[in-house]
């Protein structure tokens, strides 16, 4: 690590080693990611908040298109006057990203007249266009679900001949397969629309907020504007209303701590009416509520809750309990409602002048503006189309399993998406010539070899940057998106605390409290949590929602105070530590722990 | 209930009342009225005063006497300022004054926590001057503290007004030149109380200025062991909005300024092993002095800076009090400018912001 000033820089790119028994990592992306020689004299830092974990090849997508789509936003259609786009790279399977700024004082002058008129425009019309918004992205989501996987069968089907269509199924495998990336690249452009214009608004207000008062927590800030009504507090809400049914109708015994969900729903089905009542509601429930992501959307392998019961069953048995005590209760929408804006107006009151309660009132209006779209877009982005999008993915993965070329129909995920078009390819060529296609071992070999190389990706620590530390660093996406900030880098670049029992990371939620360790490093074994334990984990994601109900506190190595988990915590009022950087490193599960989320400090008790 | 022109009860006073209460006097009126538990009081007036001087001196001797000093005639000055003071220790109250001073003592006494026992007072004197802030009289004048009975309270009043004719005094007003007859005292009584701990707080952060924060500072007895730096104090502070107490240091208070009820001073000791690093105020006790400390500021309309003090004697939710409330000014200067001002549409803030980030950085 840098300590003078004059050398003070990070890790170069072109110094990076290949992690050993990994050095085939650069087969899994394509060119366009690689680092450049000209690279090294540039800072990047690694995206650590949406890509904890080596990418399986396939995933390489859930970085490629978000940056197709960001720096599009901000560079080209809104004309942002300081940024332009985000660079990514990626090296021993992790994420590296640097955003390209605007400096020169006149260029900035241009771009603002655009950026004006046009942001305005958005500002102006702010509801009416995100109502539109949630039509289109709606309609996108039906759209991916409904796309076709072609069967291949062996004649075609007839109407094709008697209609007079002309264009056999082996067409619609690469047209259908095209179609589904296509959609995917336009969720993200719909998710960047009103992604920047949105944290804007919000970073204006709170800036005034810690400008006006200095010692305002960001929890503070942030309940002024959050809303109630939020669709990600949906999914829980749906499980409340679960468990209060299964109380109702006499089925609760059956919901206990750590239980199978598929036992639990068998033993439903043996329960007469009532149990079939439960189930209908759950089925009821699952469309659109349960299509949450386990992480936070960017990887495969983090299956929905459709996908899995097991995060939402595991949450049930404390809501079956509170029911049977009638202590669940719905959320009081109106008395949060009343506090929010109690706050607000306390806050107002405090201001020092009139003028600063009028800019106040602007900068408060136009963040509740901007702020469902904030709130709500993972649930329609991140969770419902991109379960729908990874599950229409492993539709293609069935083909090419059924054709030999994969040995699972999961594995379809450890090619890159151009090299599933290869497949694709061999597989509308053999169904036409009636032979075999011609990559069977090619490909087996391929996913092997890649599973080994992810496996040993793992085991690397991956520094926070790369490159010379930046002499200013202002972009406004990398201050709003991943609340990087100058002090940030200059605490990257200062060696591990010297107290050895500490960890330190952002005060999420405040409170301070002792307990268990549980220590969960993928999001599929959340159903290993235990009533009080406290979470750690890489990074949490909303729909860990319920858990939140049966632990302590939660400490995650991933995310701001800005971050839904944070949010999260906060809904629940426990304790949480956010963006601690290696908590999950330096904890092992079963340690007694404080957390206190009022500083930010988790100690090792043991 | 007495009225007389010659006092003034705290809860009939306000700041305009300054010229016959003085600043003192008018400030406590205020607080009073702004609905703090102030120890209950009352305020001699200029007019009682004025009434005694035309009782020793009808012809206006002893004003015309110092205006012939010149600041640099020590010597005489001492002279004259003995004699004078010594005129006016010779003097009885005139009857009406004496009757209003015992009559709204008397007042205070029955209300007292002590049955049977004469009312403690601190007596205090609050002079005023049409052409100087009382600020520069300030320790000019004395204050006697546990003052017992009608009879020791009228000798006391009276001392305070012979204290306007100290040496110091009279030398200060000569190098000043400030005209003898503007000059007037009023003598604040105030009941005593005996504080188990006492401190400051202020309305707004003292470290930030953050207006959403009280801070709140206590040590064990006195509040002047903590202004005079002897202890280090516990601190605590507490969300306005949120009601949350979001800090709190617990300091080692080794040292206490106590009350002395057998004399009239104070005693400074060591505070016993046991209590050093107890929290000198409990949550409720907290959360109540916030309480109080937001009306104050609401009553005033600006950050306030808060003497208080929490009895000994009294049961708990009536053993609060206040002694002084003044405008915070240390961060009040700074404040002048606003850090935003309404633009003409919400988003031009954002532009603002937007557009403006790497000018600061890269530009400049």
């Amino acid at each position: 690590m840098p300590d003078s000033a004059s050398d003070r820089r990070f890790p170069l790119p072109s110094e990076i080693a290949d992690v050993p028994g990994a050095d085939g990592w650069r087969s899994m992306y394509p060119y366009y990611t690689r680092f450049q020689p000209e690279d090294d004299g540039r800072f990047w830092f690694y995206n650590a908040m949406h890509f904890p974990e080596p990418m399986p090849a396939f995933d390489a997508i859930t970085a490629e298109l978000p940056y197709t789509a960001l720096g599009a936003n901000t560079a080209r259609m809104f004309v942002f006057p300081t940024t332009l786009g985000i660079e990514h790279r990626i090296v021993n399977g992790r994420v590296y990203i640097t955003a390209n700024p605007v400096t020169d004082p006149a260029e900035i002058e241009r771009r603002l007249a655009v950026f004006s008129e046009r942001a305005g425009f958005y500002y102006e019309n702010w509801d009416e266009l995100y109502q539109g918004w949630v039509g289109r992205i709606t309609e996108l989501i039906a759209e991916v679900e409904q796309v076709e996987v072609p069967t291949l069968p062996e004649f075609e089907d007839a109407a094709v001949v008697f209609e007079a269509r002309g264009v056999p199924q082996n067409h619609y495998v690469r047209e259908n397969y095209h179609r589904v990336l296509d959609l995917y690249s336009k969720m993200w452009h719909y998710h960047t629309e009103f992604l920047m214009l949105g944290y804007g608004a919000y970073v204006v207000f709170f800036e005034f907020c810690k400008a006006s008062f200095p010692e305002i927590s960001d929890q503070d800030v942030a309940r002024m504007v959050a809303g109630v009504d939020v669709v990600l507090y949906r999914p829980d809400d749906e499980l409340k209303k679960l468990a209060l049914l299964a109380v109702e109708g006499g089925v609760d015994d059956l919901f206990t701590e750590g239980s199978d969900p598929q036992k639990v729903l068998a033993a439903l089905a043996e329960r007469g009416e009532s149990g079939q009542r439960w189930l209908a509601a759950l089925e009821e429930a699952r469309e659109p509520w349960f299509n949450m992501s386990t992480g936070a959307g960017f990887y495969h392998h983090h299956r929905s809750w459709n996908d899995d019961l097991t995060v939402p069953f595991a949450a049930l048995p404390r809501y079956v309990a509170q029911a049977r005590r009638g202590e669940l209760l719905e959320r009081p929408t109106e008395q949060l409602r009343a506090e929010r804006e109690r706050i607000a107006q306390e806050y107002r009151s405090l201001l020092a002048s009139e003028e600063e309660r009028a800019a106040f009132d602007q900068m408060l209006g136009l963040a509740r503006a901007v702020f469902p779209f904030v709130e709500d877009h993972n649930f329609y982005c991140e969770h419902h189309f991109t379960t729908k999008f990874f599950n229409k993915v492993r539709e293609f993965g069935r083909l090419l399993h059924a054709w030999g070329l994969l040995p699972e129909a999961e594995d379809i995920f450890q090619l890159h998406h151009t090299e599933v078009d290869q497949a694709l390819t061999d597989v509308m060529l053999a169904w036409a010539a009636g032979g075999q296609p011609t990559g069977r071992t090619h490909w087996q070999q391929v996913v092997a070899e890649r599973k080994r190389t992810l496996e040993a990706l793992k085991q690397w620590s991956p520094p926070p940057a790369l490159g010379p530390v930046p002499e200013a660093l202002n972009d406004p996406a990398v201050r709003m998106l991943w609340g990087i900030t100058a002090e940030t880098i200059e605490s990257w670049a200062r060696p591990v605390e010297a107290d050895e029992r500490e960890v330190r990371g952002f005060a999420a939620s405040p409170g301070v409290v002792e307990g268990t360790a549980r220590v969960l490093l993928s999001a599929n074994d959340i159903g290993q949590v235990r009533e009080g334990e406290i979470l750690v984990c890489p990074v949490t994601a909303p729909s860990w929602g319920p858990v939140f109900g049966k632990i302590a506190a939660a400490v995650s190595d991933i995310g701001g105070t800005m971050s839904h988990a944070a949010i999260v915590a906060r809904e629940y009022g426990l304790p949480s530590v956010v963006g601690t950087g290696h908590a999950t490193k330096r904890i092992t599960t079963g340690q007694r722990l404080r957390v206190d989320g009022s500083r930010g400090i988790v100690t090792i008790l043991d | 209930m007495h009225t007389s022109a010659y006092v003034g009860r705290f809860p009939e006073l306000r700041l305009t009342d300054r010229p016959r209460v003085g600043g003192k006097g008018a400030s406590l009126g205020e607080l009073t009225f702004a609905g703090a538990p102030v120890p209950p009081g009352f305020v001699v007036t200029t007019d009682a005063f004025e009434a005694f001087l035309r009782a020793v001196d009808a012809a206006g001797e002893i004003r015309a006497e110092i205006e012939s000093f010149d600041a640099g005639q020590t010597g005489p000055i001492a002279e004259a300022a003995a004699r004078i003071r010594r005129r006016i220790e010779a003097e009885p109250l005139p009857q009406d004054v004496a009757d209003a001073v015992v009559c709204s003592y008397r007042e205070l006494d029955s209300e007292s926590d002590m049955p049977g026992e004469a009312t403690p007072v601190a007596v205090r004197s609050s002079a005023t001057s049409e052409d100087a802030e009382d600020a520069s009289f300030a320790g000019l004048q004395d204050t006697y503290l546990w003052v017992r009975g009608a009879q020791s309270l009228l000798e006391h009043v009276r001392s305070c007004w012979a204290s306007l004719y100290s040496l110091e005094s009279v030398s200060y007003r000569r190098r000043l030149r400030l005209p003898e007859h503007d000059l007037a005292m009023a003598v604040v009584v105030q009941r005593m109380i005996d504080p188990r701990c006492a401190g400051v707080m202020f309305t707004r952060s003292p470290l930030t200025g953050d207006r959403s924060l009280v801070a709140v500072e206590g040590s064990w007895g006195l509040g002047s062991a903590l202004v005079s730096g002897d202890v280090t104090p516990d601190r605590f502070t507490v969300g306005k909005v949120t009601g949350e107490i979001c800090a709190r240091t617990i300091s080692t208070k080794a040292r206490q300024h106590r009350m002395d009820p057998s004399g009239s001073g104070v005693v400074e000791e060591d505070v016993p092993e046991y209590l050093r690093d107890e929290p000198c105020l409990s949550d409720e006790e907290i959360h109540e002095l916030v309480r109080i400390a937001r009306s104050v500021e609401a009553h005033y309309g600006a950050p306030q800076d808060i003497e208080w003090a929490i009895s000994r004697n009294f049961a708990p939710g009536k053993n609060i009090f206040l002694l002084q409330s003044r405008p915070e000014t240390v961060w009040a200067s700074r404040e002048n400018k606003p850090l935003a001002t309404p633009k003409a549409k919400a988003f031009d803030h954002v532009v603002a912001l937007l557009g403006g980030a790497v000018v600061r950085g890269g530009g400049a």
